[in-house]
């Protein structure tokens, strides 16, 4: 149904290239127009390896949307980055983030492939209002990664396996450069992921390690791997690490997000495991299946109880504003700043429940 | 070819194979009069002494039956993919070198491929019933000899019935018989359920013959297929393939956008305020149509409510449902599963139906108007709400109509699809094939919005304060074209009708033309 477009963007990229003469085959299994370019871009740079333009389709309309450094970051859903049937649809499940995968989902010989493709994702999916977020590699090849979408309007950049404040540091040397090549002025910010003991040590140097930090996660698979056990569903063996995270998190003033729940067909285990991430302090979890997302923005919704006080706070934080009173307080109770920031994500976080 | 305009603006033959057709008229319009069709008065003194009906072997059976060139030959789809008596069947005509039989299945699946080749050399002359899979492909790229008529369940009833089609021979797979031709679907190494879609065959038919490999003493009970309508038995080694004939596993999807789209249905049915005490729906076994019930099910627990009957496709889904008391009873047209069988055979507020009682136009009434809510899918909807079952938006026959064009008689019709497959949209400008008049179909249930009929005000007027996400239709398909792009229009030839649709009264709904192979 689509044979003449698709050949219409296939001649289209080959003269963008000046390919000429060349013999190409195309089947057809219903990709759409992003995933066609970004395969037949793969497809030409490794036969010709020292190619480096980049073949843009033009963004589409409203896929520019803002973020900030505190926004709500419930749940974050694991997109495979070489695997474009789970994007498209992705948004619709409503995560607060998604996560475009170029690590640990995409094989070592697809690592090109995924780059582009996620890429252009980036460009041409809508992901309904969800933060875009993007797993790179480890370094060096993450730089690689870096290059190719700090461009395209990524939110938030996830740094694997991250160990020290250094990596921190150099990752953010490779984002400015290309936000200065490329005169970029949004922000992006980093979500470091903890997964190693010497991660754990090293926790609150790389929380503060720079301003464009918005959360610190842990990754448990690697961290019980790293540390020579199993992982359990009491999860004993990781609630020294998940407090450090939690505690080094917020010592630095940024969110503190937990790993994923592996078992997507237990949804009673993931509510009581989201329940509990709460109860440690943490804001958020990850996601690997679209159907873990509501029941982990059930776990994460504030109590009934909360929001009656989150109210109760705000209503005396309006009063003082119109009394123009620099102290706001509830009964002979005084109210801190931070409390009325935290009352007013409750009850931000109850809006989007 | 003569082609007329119809009530729905199709273009549809005058004739098809040779026989004079009355063109759509419109929902409820077309009422035929007169008498129905009869078959000829048996006599029990022609029956052997003893009643016992058998014959050495099914050649014998059809050359007793008196088969000729040209005759109609009806065969029944409860065996499903693991049919192997169809297949057998042509093969003993083909050898006994008959020509020209028109076959007159109530569906055919994927395993009846082995019959191309009774087409290609004219033992076949056309099919009337339901074109899939491989068939399908062959019939769409014009290379049927006749045409082919596609018709609902309760359509092939109404055109048994009314004297359009008239059934020469019926042959009957039964999973157990005696002697005497009693028949059920229920035991037996081939069990498949109920076999109430071969009823229609074994009371109007000349001839039946039932072909089983499980022959148990008489009285074969309870007799789905009454003995006094049939003519011959022959037994047979086996019948069909039984890990084909119900799939033992029919699992809900996993597929997370399905399941979007189910929980959407099930939240639609609460918000319109189907899901009282006492309510009906009817469910399939496929897809969305069967993932909506966990989500159903949850709510009637909140709710404290129960169904009085679900019609089915019987599924584990149902029978659990049954079993918990959240239904009284199951009205089962088709039994998809070994739960199914074993409950249709074990439970006696598991019911076996057909389409006599279910979807039938010629009826006094049928139970598929009086279900609450119909869960159905589509390959394709248009703006107007018309809906498409048979052809692929490249104009390939891939489907059967099945019950599908009866069920959109429900209080509540939902269409529950994805708003695109691979890149194809679903909701089109024009339907390839129209199957369903929009005047029957409620809403349409996507990942990306449920648009509900503008004519349903009740229905708009009772979801709109929910927090569903209600879209037009119009809406939806500008999201999805803004992904797909806007797909161009299959290449048919015109001047070919490979086959027509009948709507269930027996008009001419719509054309299906030669497709570019």
């Amino acid at each position: 149904m689509y044979g003449d477009e698709i050949e219409k963007l296939i001649r289209t990229i080959s003269s963008f290239y000046e390919l000429t003469g060349a013999e190409i085959e195309i089947e057809d299994y219903g990709a759409l127009p992003y995933t066609i370019a970004a395969r037949f871009e793969t497809a030409y740079k490794r036969i010709f390896v020292h190619e480096t333009k980049e073949f843009l389709l033009p963004i589409k309309k409203g896929l520019i949307t803002p973020t900030s450094k505190d926004r709500i970051r419930r749940s974050r859903l694991y997109l495979p980055g070489n695997e474009p049937k789970f994007h498209i649809n992705a948004g619709l499940h409503k995560p607060d983030g998604i996560i475009l995968d170029l690590e640990d989902s995409v094989h070592p010989s697809e690592k090109d492939s995924a780059r582009i493709l996620v890429r252009n994702a980036l460009r041409a999916v809508n992901f309904y209002g969800a933060e875009k977020m993007v797993r790179i590699n480890q370094l060096p090849l993450g730089f690689e990664d870096l290059k190719s979408i700090v461009p395209h309007n990524v939110h938030v950049i996830l740094i694997p396996k991250c160990e020290s404040k250094e990596t921190v540091i150099k990752v953010n040397e490779v984002i400015n450069a290309v936000k200065k090549e490329k005169n970029i002025r949004y922000d992006i910010y980093l979500m470091p992921i903890i997964e190693s003991a010497l991660g754990v040590v090293n926790a609150y140097e790389i929380a503060t390690a720079s301003k464009n930090i918005c959360a610190l996660t842990i990754g448990l698979e690697d961290y019980t791997a790293d540390i020579g056990v199993q992982r359990t569903e009491a999860g004993l063996e990781s609630f020294y690490a998940r407090s450090v995270i939690v505690n080094a998190a917020k010592a630095a003033g940024v969110q503190a997000i937990d790993s994923v729940y592996s078992d997507v067909g237990n949804t009673e285990g993931l509510y009581k495991s989201c329940l509990e991430s709460k109860a440690l302090g943490f804001e958020g979890k990850g996601c690997i299946h679209p159907r873990q997302i509501k029941i982990t923005h059930k776990a994460f919704a504030p109590s009934p109880p909360e929001i009656e006080k989150a109210k109760l706070i705000v209503e005396a934080f309006n009063e003082a504003r119109r009394k123009s009173q620099s102290v706001i307080s509830i009964g002979s109770k005084m109210i801190d700043p931070p409390v009325v920031k935290r009352a007013l994500k409750i009850l931000e976080s109850e809006k989007q429940n | 070819m003569r082609m007329i305009k119809n009530k729905a603006g199709r273009l549809v033959p005058l004739y098809v194979n040779g026989i004079k057709q009355i063109p759509f008229k419109g929902v409820d319009k077309y009422k035929p009069k007169g008498r129905k069709a009869a078959p000829a008065i048996p006599s029990c003194v022609d029956f052997p002494e003893a009643e016992n009906k058998l014959v050495k072997n099914l050649k014998k059976a059809l050359e007793l039956s008196g088969l000729k060139d040209g005759m109609t030959i009806s065969t029944h789809h409860h065996l499903r993919n693991g049919d192997m008596v169809t297949n057998y069947l042509f093969d003993v005509i083909h050898s006994m070198g008959i020509k020209n039989i028109r076959w007159f299945p109530s569906a055919s699946f994927p395993c009846h491929e082995h019959l191309i080749k009774y087409l290609e050399d004219g033992t076949i002359h056309h099919i009337e019933g339901s074109l899939n899979g491989p068939l399908g492909k062959y019939a769409s790229t014009g290379k049927m000899e006749g045409t082919g008529v596609l018709r609902s369940h309760g359509g092939r009833y109404q055109a048994i019935q009314d004297g359009e089609v008239h059934i020469d021979i019926a042959i009957i797979a039964a999973p157990s018989a005696d002697k005497f031709g009693n028949a059920n679907g229920l035991y037996g190494k081939s069990a498949c359920g109920g076999l109430g879609f071969a009823l229609a065959d074994s009371i109007y038919a000349d001839k039946v013959i039932i072909v089983t490999d499980n022959l148990v003493d008489f009285p074969c009970v309870p007799w789905q297929i009454s003995g006094n309508n049939v003519d011959y038995v022959v037994v047979v080694d086996s019948i069909g393939d039984p890990a084909k004939i119900v799939s033992g596993t029919t699992e809900i999807t996993k597929s997370p956008d399905r399941l979007l789209i189910a929980e959407y249905v099930a939240e639609f049915m609460d918000a319109a305020r189907i899901l009282k005490d006492g309510f009906s729906f009817q469910a399939g076994a496929g897809g969305t149509s069967l993932a909506f019930i966990p989500f159903i099910k949850e709510k009637m627990k909140q709710k404290n409510i129960k169904a009085r009957f679900v019609r089915g496709g019987s599924t584990k889904y149902l029978v659990e449902m049954l079993e918990e008391g959240l239904t009284d009873y199951i009205l089962d047209g088709q039994t998809f599963d070994l739960e199914g069988v074993r409950s249709m055979r074990e439970n006696p507020k598991h019911i076996m139906t057909s389409p006599f009682t279910s979807y039938n136009f010629h009826g006094k009434g049928n139970f598929a108007s009086m279900v609450d809510a119909v869960v159905l899918g589509a390959t394709e909807v248009d703006l107007n709400f018309n809906a498409n079952v048979v052809t692929h938006s490249d104009g390939m026959l891939l489907h059967g109509i099945g019950g599908w064009q009866n069920c959109l008689y429900a209080g509540c019709t939902i269409l529950a699809v994805p708003s695109f497959r691979d890149r194809i949209p679903v909701i089109v400008d024009e339907v390839t094939t129209l199957c369903g008049p929009g005047d029957l179909i409620d809403a349409v249930i996507t990942e990306r919005g449920i648009a509900v009929n503008p004519a349903r005000k009740d229905l708009i007027k009772k979801v709109k304060k929910s927090s569903l996400p209600l879209r037009s239709i119009a809406d939806i398909q500008e999201e999805v074209y803004e992904i797909c792009g806007r797909p161009a229009k299959p290449k048919l030839d015109k001047r070919k009708v490979v086959a027509v649709v009948k709507w269930v009264d027996g008009t001419l709904l719509d054309s299906v033309y030669k497709a570019a192979e």
